[in-house]
């Protein structure tokens, strides 16, 4: 077995639209998946999100890998058409390999320097001399035998994807396969240059295979959202359809709004009526959305928000990565407005944290924010079945029947007992004026001081346990960071215990309340700390300064998108640093 | 209220709730407020089954003055919170209600697009042509030359919009309008309204004596519509547009489809979570 398993390459397939450098690349990952590998894919698309240009950056490996590497060890060429819109995101590095068509012209200088070796592979006559054949799996062929992978399992593979397009175009694309898995050029070439190295795989067993916002829509369903409503927004809305028809499955439903001032109202009104309830967006509709979650938080009706994090602000980068609204997301709502805000540190964690903003929305009566970001949402990673225990939390507390019921009334823990309609003799007025403890509306000071207490106390005073934060490794150095770029730090952190340098990695997944005092718990002994995070304001280092007491030396990496943060930018801190 | 006094078939009273009213004495809003308990005595429906949402203005407190389920929104997203309830609990009859800076300035756009969705809900727009709650203010309503507002002392100079005429090209399944000087015309137009298979929407002509006394010469105005109700749109348009906005009563009905959201059929969760794996 341990043959099969290639050790740690990265490869990047890019093609103009059209080419199918997606679908090759998602069926490469999906065969280092059939091979017992551990890899990731990111998507990446031109300006234009639909047609123009794309690439697919897969990594593989025998080892569970949850971000890109800082460089590519081959870059599959289908075409070189606006090849320069990506040389930015394709590092290569010295002794990487090219495969490129020779018909589709020189390398362009952008891209290739005087070590790289390219391998000229005619893709495309290949496939023209086999009838429904694409280039695209010719080149699924060259680069299957490449990492050593069994052409019995491709072929298979092939089969099932293709089979649905008709006869033709499944043999088509099998024979374009063999084509390329048998191609001399890539035999010799292999031969001839040092091969992939590989190694055991760390964890036998099946292996899960979904991209961040499909984690999320199964961590809000496991959570037990029943109605969703949304407008369409790169990166969200993939999440989006992928909840679309599940929601019917479940006997719920996702309504697509005319705004996202409607999706989040419609979500306040779904969940008055007893069904948990989400939207999913990203900035520009969180901004759309805050009044509302304002009235949620004021009236107490669970909602959950994941919002898809993209290069801001305005239209900015839609469809790259950064994690810059947490700041609005922190701190957008008008008044004094108690919510929870979240961050899914990973794939996995995306289904945890959804799961987990889910329940505890529907527990505190509030408004949940999830964050994540493109690069968690589009890219697709292939990791062993993630497993995940929550602590017990109760569910929405639902008033029973009761004479003179009161919606609002001052409880020791906050959390008022709240009827769902439908319930006799427990009519009320949700409001988002400022009530008594009956939901009569107030400008009383004692009420608003006691409807303010009320609605903090209940976030405050809840025991969110051990789940606050991913802390992995101990010493004397701590890396603070959130979101996607934890995967990187992770991967950084590795490295430098390789080196020699233990390194603490500190992970927040709640951000809303803020647990200061367990940070403090968890930096005891640390003398230095570096905070990562992809924001040119530093939000999350400022965050950081507003809610917690870190008195040690403390560096920062924090820098835009749109490329994302290597795990080499992270090492390279502590060179500098003495 | 006192809840254990009321046992079916409920009085209109039985629909109110134990607060009293903010408005102003005179204000048309308090007729809307009764011929909305009316109807739904009327119905005969149970206070539980009912919600009332509005958005923010002095005619979207009314969701408060009832005795059934309610929500007292945001500034003109009622029709929205409305639309989530609907979804997501079909079995309840929901009504919405709210002003015409509500439902046709900041709301406006829900409100075009509640027409075209035409799910099985009533909305009520309390037109009193100016902003009552922010006192006095030109609404979407408002004549270009109405001088009253420190904010626009020359007018508005913006011609007003048509509601019923709106709601029809927005495709509206139910379009009607009633006063408040006739508060048993319209209770009856309400329960029309909410019989009514589809979004339906009533425009209530209901002076603000406050900001717009000389509303209080409308009694002498309005009058019944000198025509049966159409199915035609190109008819309804033309009677829309043929009038002064005066006359009252159903204008255009017809039956679309309704949408209805999911199949409230819950097949588990299958294979769902085995899609994930490779
Ligand atoms: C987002 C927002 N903008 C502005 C306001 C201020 N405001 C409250 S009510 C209102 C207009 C009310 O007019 P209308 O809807 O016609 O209702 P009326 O008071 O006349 O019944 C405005 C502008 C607000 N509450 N929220
Ligand atoms: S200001 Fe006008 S609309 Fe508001 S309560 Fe008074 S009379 Fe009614």
């Amino acid at each position: 077995m341990s043959t099969r398993h290639p050790c740690d390459i990265s490869i990047a397939i890019t093609g103009s639209g059209g080419a199918g450098a997606i679908t090759a690349g998602e069926l490469l990952l999906s065969l280092a998946g059939k091979n017992g590998c551990f890899g990731m894919m990111r998507r990446s698309f031109g300006p234009q999100i639909r047609g123009g240009e794309a690439a697919a950056q897969v990594r593989i490996s025998h080892v569970p890998v949850e971000c890109m590497n800082d460089s590519f060890d081959l870059l599959l060429a289908l075409d070189w058409r606006n090849a320069e819109r990506f040389a930015e995101e394709i590092a290569l590095h010295q002794d990487s390999l090219i495969i490129a068509d020779p018909a589709a012209g020189e390398v362009p200088t952008a891209i290739r320097d005087l070590h790289h070796e390219v391998i000229p592979v005619p893709m495309q006559a290949l496939a023209k001399d086999i009838p429904a054949a694409r280039p695209n799996m010719v080149a699924l062929g060259l680069l299957s035998h490449w990492l050593g992978f069994c052409s019995d399992e491709a072929g298979k593979l092939i089969d099932e994807v293709f089979s649905k397009k008709g006869e033709q175009i499944r043999a088509g694309s099998r024979a374009a396969f063999e084509a390329g898995f048998t191609e001399p050029l890539i035999i010799e070439a292999g031969e001839a240059r040092p091969r992939p190295r590989r190694g055991e795989p760390a964890f036998d067993g099946a292996r899960w295979h979904f991209n961040g916002n499909q984690g999320c829509g199964l961590g809000a369903i496991r959570g037990g959202i029943r109605f969703a409503a949304a407008y369409p927004i790169t990166p969200a809305s993939d999440l989006l359809e992928w909840l679309s028809p599940r929601l019917e499955q479940l006997g719920g439903s996702l309504v697509q709004a005319e705004d996202e001032l409607a999706s989040i109202n419609m979500v306040i009104g779904a969940s008055f009526g007893g069904v948990p309830s989400m939207t999913a967006t990203s900035g520009p509709g969180l901004a759309l959305m805050t009044e509302a979650m304002g009235l949620a938080v004021a009236s107490e009706t669970p909602a959950v928000v994941v919002n898809v994090m993209r290069g801001g602000p305005s239209t900015g980068i839609p469809t790259k990565s950064e994690q810059v609204d947490l700041n609005i997301a922190l701190h957008g709502l008008h008044g004094d407005a108690p919510h929870l805000v979240l961050g899914a540190l990973d794939h996995a964690d995306c289904i945890l944290t959804t799961e987990w903003a889910v329940r505890l929305a529907e527990a505190l009566q509030t408004v949940a924010i999830v964050l994540t970001d493109q690069l968690l949402a589009q890219s697709t990673v292939l990791i062993s079945e993630p497993s995940y225990e929550l602590p017990d939390i109760n569910a929405r507390l639902v008033a029973e029947p009761a004479e003179n019921y009161q919606r609002y009334v001052i409880t020791e823990n906050g959390i008022s007992p709240m009827a769902i309609p439908g319930t006799a003799s427990s009519t009320y007025v949700a409001d988002g004026l400022e009530h008594c403890e009956s939901g009569k509306p107030s400008t009383a000071a004692a009420d608003h001081q006691l409807q303010l207490d009320k609605r903090s106390r209940k976030i405050e005073k809840f025991d969110y346990g051990e789940h606050w934060a991913d802390v992995r490794g101990e010493g004397v150095i701590a890396i603070l960071t959130w979101g996607s770029t934890t995967a990187v730090v992770r991967e950084a952190a590795r490295r430098l215990e390789a080196q020699g340098l233990t390194v603490k990695v500190i992970a927040l997944r709640l951000l809303l309340p803020a647990s200061p005092k367990k940070l403090t718990t968890e930096l005891a002994g640390v003398e230095r700390v570096l905070v990562v995070e992809q924001s040119h304001s530093r939000q999350f280092y400022r965050y950081l300064r507003a809610y917690y007491d870190i008195a040690v030396d403390t560096h920062v990496l924090a820098r835009p998108g749109p490329l994302p943060i290597t795990p080499a930018e992270i090492v390279g801190q502590f060179e500098s640093w003495s | 209220m006192d809840q254990s006094a009321a046992t079916l078939p409920l009085k209109p009273k039985d629909y109110k709730s134990a607060l009293k009213p903010v408005w102003c004495p005179g204000c048309g809003d308090f007729a809307v407020l009764n011929a909305i308990t009316k109807a739904l005595a009327f119905m005969e429906l149970p206070r539980e089954q009912v919600a009332l949402i509005t958005g923010i203005g002095c005619s979207s407190r009314i969701a408060a003055y009832t005795g059934v389920y309610g929500f007292h929104g945001v500034h003109g997203r009622a029709l929205a919170l409305a639309s989530g309830l609907k979804a997501a609990r079909p079995d309840m009859k929901v009504l919405v209600a709210g002003g015409d800076g509500d439902g046709l300035s900041i709301g406006g756009n829900h409100f075009i697009h509640a027409c075209r969705r035409n799910m099985d809900l009533t909305y009520i727009i309390m037109d009193n042509e100016v902003y009552g709650m922010t006192k006095g203010q030109a609404s979407p309503t408002t004549a270009p030359d109405w001088t009253a507002s420190k904010l626009t002392p020359q007018g508005s100079g913006v011609r007003p919009f048509q509601p019923a005429g709106l709601a029809l090209t927005a495709g509206a399944s139910f379009i009607a309008r009633g006063f408040t000087g006739d508060p048993n015309g319209l209770a009856k137009m309400l329960v029309a309204a909410m019989e009514h298979q589809g979004f339906s929407f009533v425009q209530v002509l209901s002076p603000c004596p406050t900001f717009r006394p000389e509303q209080m010469q409308w009694k002498h105005h309005v009058r019944a519509l000198d025509a049966e109700t159409t199915n035609n749109p190109i008819e309804a348009a033309q009677r829309i547009q043929a009038d002064d906005g005066m006359s009252t009563g159903i204008i255009f009905q017809n039956r679309y489809p309704v949408f209805r959201p999911g199949t409230g059929v819950d097949a588990g969760m299958g294979s769902i979570e085995s899609e994930f794996l490779i």
